[in-house]
């Protein structure tokens, strides 16, 4: 496998610390900014309130041991790298931050933001678990509360106008990262997979949202026109793997990596951070039903039931061709480790697509049992594939 | 053609010579030197065949050594190559159960000994051969000890799946004076345990093979065997399994 490198790539993997010192710079001229952890934040209320919205730290092994001295050990890593990273300052986006804004998605989350709260000021928006409507008068309700909080925290007012345009801007965001990831619909992709998580992860902590809708689409024409070429770091008997399940990002990517070490492709993240992001705003009469309708119908495991991700699940494995499903899930991670099992079933009535969930943690204390699995997956698959 | 395959696993590092039949066998501890013991298990299984090495057309190396060796024309997992024996030796074979030192595994296989799907112990070593190992050396036996005092003996029940938990637990039944008979006989029941919780994860159906080193104790296949409510096929050399089915993935390469 030999790396496929455009400019745009090398600019965006020195992202993150750019993006820090510009957050700095921008707080100096009197910017405020909101730090966020989850999908479900809605974050076309903090642009229209004149803030910026970044992602927080949590996907490093690294402040995991200070979390630990609070939080219980077997929570899932996800929560206590972000918790740890809080706890020692180390995230340079939560320093800056004005104000956290967080929900109600798993038991773990929601009470470790308890703690959290005791840190920085945190807005906790209730979220419903289900997704009908009344789950949808409720959550708009919430959006109406975190409004208040916002105009009241930064002295600001949120009209309708800057409504609009903060969804028509946060709309091109998703069009413009939707765009970029169907580049790996291309046969064989032009980029790996671990490169295509590094630019969706770096791009999160950037300040400047036209920027970024501006270097992602740069980026994206970079590469269609590599795919044009055939440049790959692959040839078309790669096995094309899914990647689903929890959120993933640089420093919890180590399946990612072992995935493509050993001779796949991924090919398509149906996570977080990823292809679930891309859904957008549908603007109707009332823009602020429209944007509750589009953060409700996320299909995330907290939702009961949660039929949204099996059906996005199959779409994905028509459109991007793929061979094999890897269901990461986090040790701890309850949701996901039980709907694990409605998923490999979905799969297995449906498509029929070869899957393998794997439950683990950011250590890499068992890279080598992974490493056997994921390479057995891969043989199943070019066994599959070879007749 | 003559194929070599060679199985580096955690404790023994196993060799088979195959052209259409099982030419030779070695099978030798792994030690501190996994690349040196599959230098010395192929060795053996040439000299055993009274061949040179320069006849062999293709050497398959697997086990978790397989990296470690430059001998390998090719690699590949032991859930391929256990998949692959266990058909060839009992081609009704559709689920394989697989316990090695450090790892256990349930495997689903098709009508050809394709692997369908699989399941593996999570990181640690409840219900593997080290489980034993450490158990009968609470016990102060060998492990073929631990099955012969077994023999009829009514198990006692062995909560904790841990090997660092069950060993305080077996600490605590012999301070309490139970038999050691019952222990083993327990701590066979608490693997065979393990494996159905294991097997649950996959589709087990038809033929089950069971391969291996640890089935080369009947007390464990009984166990086993009890456990899933199926007769289980026990191969002559269980632990060969393995190396016999990178031989094969060489043999047809």
């Amino acid at each position: 496998m030999s790396e496929v490198c455009t400019p745009t790539l090398q600019e965006i993997s020195g992202l993150r610390e750019r993006n820090a010192i510009s957050l700095k710079m921008a707080k100096e001229r009197g910017k405020k900014v909101v730090g966020t952890y989850c999908l479900f934040s809605p974050v076309e209320l903090i642009v229209a309130a004149g803030a910026i919205p970044v992602s927080l730290c949590g996907t490093s092994p690294t402040p995991i041991p200070a979390a630990e001295k609070v939080l219980p050990r077997s929570l899932c890593p996800l929560i206590k790298s972000s918790y740890g990273f809080a706890l020692t300052d180390t995230c340079p986006f939560f320093h800056f931050s004005d104000l956290l804004l967080a929900e109600t998605t798993c038991d773990g989350k929601k009470k470790m933001y308890e703690l959290l709260g005791r840190m920085k000021p945190l807005h906790l928006m209730q979220l419903p678990q289900v997704q009908d409507e009344a789950a949808l008068e409720y959550w708009i309700l919430e959006l109406k509360r975190l409004i208040r909080r916002l105009e009241e925290e930064f002295s600001v007012q949120i009209t309708p106008e800057r409504l609009a345009s903060a969804v028509m801007l946060l709309n091109e965001e998703r069009r413009s990262l939707k765009a970029l990831q169907d580049v790996m619909k291309r046969k064989p992709a032009p980029i790996t997979g671990i490169d295509l998580l590094t630019v969706l992860h770096n791009r999160g902590f950037t300040v400047d949202k036209h920027e970024a809708i501006e270097l992602v689409n740069r980026l994206t024409a970079e590469l269609t026109e590599l795919a044009e070429r055939g440049v790959s770091p692959f040839d078309s008997t790669t096995p094309r793997i899914l990647l689903t399940g929890v959120p993933v990002g640089v420093g919890s990517d180590k399946v990612v990596r072992l995935v493509e070490e050993l001779g796949g492709s991924v090919v398509c993240f149906e996570s977080c951070g990823a292809y679930k992001k891309v859904d957008p705003v549908v603007p109707g009469a009332d823009l602020l039903r429209s944007i509750a309708e589009k953060y409700l119908r996320i299909p995330c495991s907290c939702m009961s039931p949660n039929h949204g991700r099996l059906s996005l699940l199959e779409r994905l494995v028509d459109e991007f061709q793929v061979d094999g499903v890897i269901d990461l899930t986090w040790q701890g991670c309850h949701t996901y480790n039980v709907e694990s099992l409605s998923v490999k079933h979905h799969l297995q009535q449906g498509p029929g697509t070869p899957f393998l969930q794997i439950e683990t943690d950011y250590s890499e204390s068992d890279t080598e049992q992974l490493r056997v699995r994921i390479e057995a997956f891969l043989e199943l698959i070019s066994a599959r594939l070879g007749g | 053609m003559i194929a070599a395959g060679i199985d580096i696993g955690s404790t023994g590092t196993k060799a088979v010579l195959f052209d259409g039949a099982i030419r030779a066998t070695a099978v030798v501890p792994t030690g501190w030197d996994p690349a040196g013991a599959g230098v010395a298990a192929f060795r053996q299984a040439l000299d055993a065949a009274g061949i040179a090495e320069g006849a062999v057309g293709r050497v398959v190396g697997t086990g978790y050594g397989r990296v470690s060796l430059p001998l390998f024309d090719k690699k590949v997992t032991e859930i391929t190559c256990h998949a692959r024996g266990a058909h060839f030796l009992h081609p009704e074979t559709r689920t394989v159960l697989d316990i090695g030192g450090q790892d256990s595994k349930v495997i689903s296989v098709d009508a050809e000994g394709k692997v369908v799907e699989f399941a593996m112990n999570d990181k640690c070593a409840a219900g593997t051969g080290r489980f034993l190992q450490v158990m009968a050396g609470v016990l102060g036996v060998s492990l073929e000890e631990l099955g012969s005092i077994s023999a009829g003996a009514e198990p006692v029940r062995i909560s904790s799946m841990c090997a660092v938990f069950a060993e305080s637990e077996i600490i605590g039944l012999l301070a309490k004076g139970v038999d050691k008979g019952r222990i083993a006989a327990g701590v066979f029941q608490s693997i065979a345990s393990r494996m159905q919780g294991l097997a649950g994860k996959v589709s087990v159906s038809g033929g089950i093979t069971f391969s291996g080193g640890v089935a080369l104790n009947p007390a464990i296949c009984r166990a086993i065997g009890s456990g899933l409510g199926a007769e289980v096929l026990v191969p002559a050399a269980p632990q060969l399994v393995g190396a016999l089915g990178a031989a094969l993935v060489g043999f047809e390469a």
